[in-house]
């Protein structure tokens, strides 16, 4: 992943492997609005057997989908694997340190958030990144769900089993 | 293990994109899913599916798993993000450009289109407030000299029917590049087989499926393809994919689905609202159709080569439009753009004009008479007295659609069957006129 122009174009084994491998999220800028992306992503994904831990200033001590919110990745008390940033791209280099002082294993930025920077930094300390991607569409992508829509998930395969359900 | 999408050859992705073995039964040929609805877990699961929050199926008007298998492997084909399947390539035209317009908003499309494209430009999207410009596509500065301020698109066919055109697509993607607007490109006569416009910089493809990718004459269908490159958000002029949709609860397409916000807003509002849904059984006969495409195209190729050939050489054929011969005007660009072949749809005239054009369609036994094409089929039609009728003179002479204009479009047959047969019509119009003119 260290080549920036294919910094973007993840190979689907090494999606998988962090969506398979952990299971602890932390969603940075998820809103207690029910009709906000990240509300319902994080549906989804607990959905599909992830515990996601809000975490957003304006939100903490509120318990958004089952979950306390809290103001910052440090007041979290549990393990964090992966933190999933919803914020600007601007907003993004004090979250990577945060991931990094709490031992997060991933640093995911979602969809249209990107920063070169932060994120040779994450993999300096050994996190795996990933740019410009929905945690939920990927995961909607590999299971097939994604497909439902019409949408083109580029797998081509004779198995009956799927990659991830 | 998995691979990326683009290390697959077109052949193993025109049979496999889209089509996994089905997951409920192990079922290997995609199941004919005819059912209208679908249930929900609960009462919660159905909210989540109505407000777009998560994957899955509510009702065969929005969504059907063998339409979505169709729709994934034609999104492959073209090497765009999603598509979204309807019910004929007039429907696709229709949501294509229903996700992009308002009442008062314009494009530019060329004039050279299937007569009844022509027509729905002109007359049918008028009555939503919608302005068409049409230009000569053969200079593609005619598409920026007529854009305006309020243009939400350019639109052209690839592979012009019935005319032949080649246009110069990486040109014309430039200009609506510039402009920021969207190049919607109908790649119905190439079909992905011979052609990707996408990869040339267009942004959306529409398909009548009807035609090459059905190919067997079969089953009506459409499709509208998206690049999924579009930056919806680089001005204010598409506010239906940037603005909170008020019938979603304020959702916005392009924020929360991405590069294929426009394949949500045109599933989720146009194929909902206006209603052309694509039936699973003609999904069905589609995607059965697609498995043999690089076969199919490949001898429609073969064969149109030949039949353009013996016609520019028949004393009775006054001129032959075929991008593939070497005298064509065009035969330039599709050297470019259409290096496998130009396809099987051309255009001939025959001297004696109207008279004998309506005579030779009329004298042919094995070319069926008949408005379609891409068949398996070999088809003719003389445009002026059927396709084309409703246009004016002047509208048919500029759509290449004259008086004494002769399409076929070349199906698979023995290729001296098919010469012996426009051999002989030929000669039986040429009888009759000389008799005429006695």
């Amino acid at each position: 992943m260290s080549d920036p122009a294919d910094r973007e174009n993840y190979p689907d084994a090494y999606i998988l492997d962090i969506l398979k491998r952990y299971r602890i999220v932390a969603m940075v800028g998820a809103s207690p609005n029910w009709n906000r992306p990240s509300y319902f992503a994080m549906k989804y994904l607990q959905a599909k057997g992830f515990r996601v831990i809000p975490v957003n200033p304006a939100a903490a001590g509120e318990v958004i989908l089952g979950e306390k919110a809290y103001a910052s990745l440090k007041d979290i008390p549990v393990k964090v694997d992966i933190v999933d940033i919803f914020r600007r791209s601007d907003a993004v280099p004090p979250i990577v340190e945060d991931a990094i002082a709490i031992g997060a294993k991933v640093v995911w930025m979602q969809l249209g958030v990107r920063h070169e920077a932060a994120a040779a930094k994450a993999e300096a300390a050994g996190l795996k990144v990933v740019m410009n991607r929905c945690m939920k569409i990927e995961f909607g992508r590999l299971s097939g769900e994604l497909s439902w829509s019409g949408i083109n998930s580029g797998i081509i395969s004779s198995k009956r089993k799927r990659l991830i359900a | 293990m998995t691979r990326k999408n683009d290390l697959f050859g077109f052949e193993t992705r025109a049979i496999h994109a889209g089509a996994r073995p089905d997951p409920a039964t192990g079922a290997r040929n995609t199941p004919i899913y005819q059912t209208t609805s679908y249930v929900f877990d609960d009462v919660d699961h159905a909210a989540s599916l109505f407000n777009l929050q998560t994957f899955g199926y509510i009702y065969s008007r929005i969504g059907n798993p063998t339409v979505a298998a169709l729709e994934e492997r034609v999104a492959n084909l073209e090497g765009g993000r999603g598509a979204v399947a309807c019910a004929s390539g007039h429907a696709a035209q229709l949501l294509a450009f229903f996700s992009l317009m308002e009442p008062g908003a314009e494009f530019v499309s060329s004039r050279n289109l299937y007569g009844g494209s022509i027509t729905q430009f002109q007359h049918t999207f008028s009555r939503f407030g919608w302005h068409v410009h049409f230009v000569d596509p053969q200079e593609p500065e005619n598409f920026r000299k007529a854009l305006t301020p309020k243009c939400k698109a350019i639109f052209a066919e690839m592979l012009t029917n019935p005319t032949g055109i080649v246009i110069d697509l990486e040109a014309i993607a430039g200009i609506a590049r510039e402009a920021g607007i969207p190049f919607i490109v109908d790649n119905t006569c190439a079909s992905p087989y011979l052609c990707q416009p996408l990869e040339w910089g267009a942004d959306i493809v529409v398909h009548s499926l009807t035609k090459f990718l059905s190919g067997h004459g079969t089953s009506m269908g459409g499709i509208v393809v998206e690049s999924g490159k579009f930056d919806w958000g680089q001005n204010d002029k598409f506010p239906a994919m940037t603005e909170p949709d008020p019938a979603y609860h304020g959702l916005s397409f392009y924020e929360t689905f991405g590069d294929f916000g426009y394949t949500m807003k045109t599933r989720a509002v146009g194929l909902r609202d206006l209603g052309p849904a694509l039936s699973p059984m003609n999904a069905f006969l589609i995607l059965t159709g697609i498995e043999t495409l690089p076969l199919r195209m490949e001898r429609h190729v073969t064969n149109a080569d030949k039949i353009a050939e013996f016609l520019a050489g028949h004393p009775a054929v006054a001129w032959v439009a075929y991008a593939g011969l070497k005298s064509s005007p065009y035969h330039a660009l599709a050297k470019k753009y259409l290096p496998r072949g130009c396809g099987s749809v051309f255009t001939f005239g025959v001297k004696g004009g109207y008279e004998a054009g309506v005579r030779v369609v009329e004298s042919v036994e094995v070319f069926s008479h008949l408005a379609n094409v891409g068949d398996t089929r070999s088809l003719i039609l003389h445009p002026a007295s059927t396709t084309h009728r409703q246009l004016s003179d002047e509208q048919r002479l500029a759509a290449g659609a004259g008086p004494d204009v002769i399409r076929l479009s070349v199906g698979l047959e023995t290729a001296d069957d098919l010469i012996r047969d426009l051999d002989q019509a030929l000669a039986t119009a040429a009888r009759k006129d000389r008799s005429a003119a006695e």
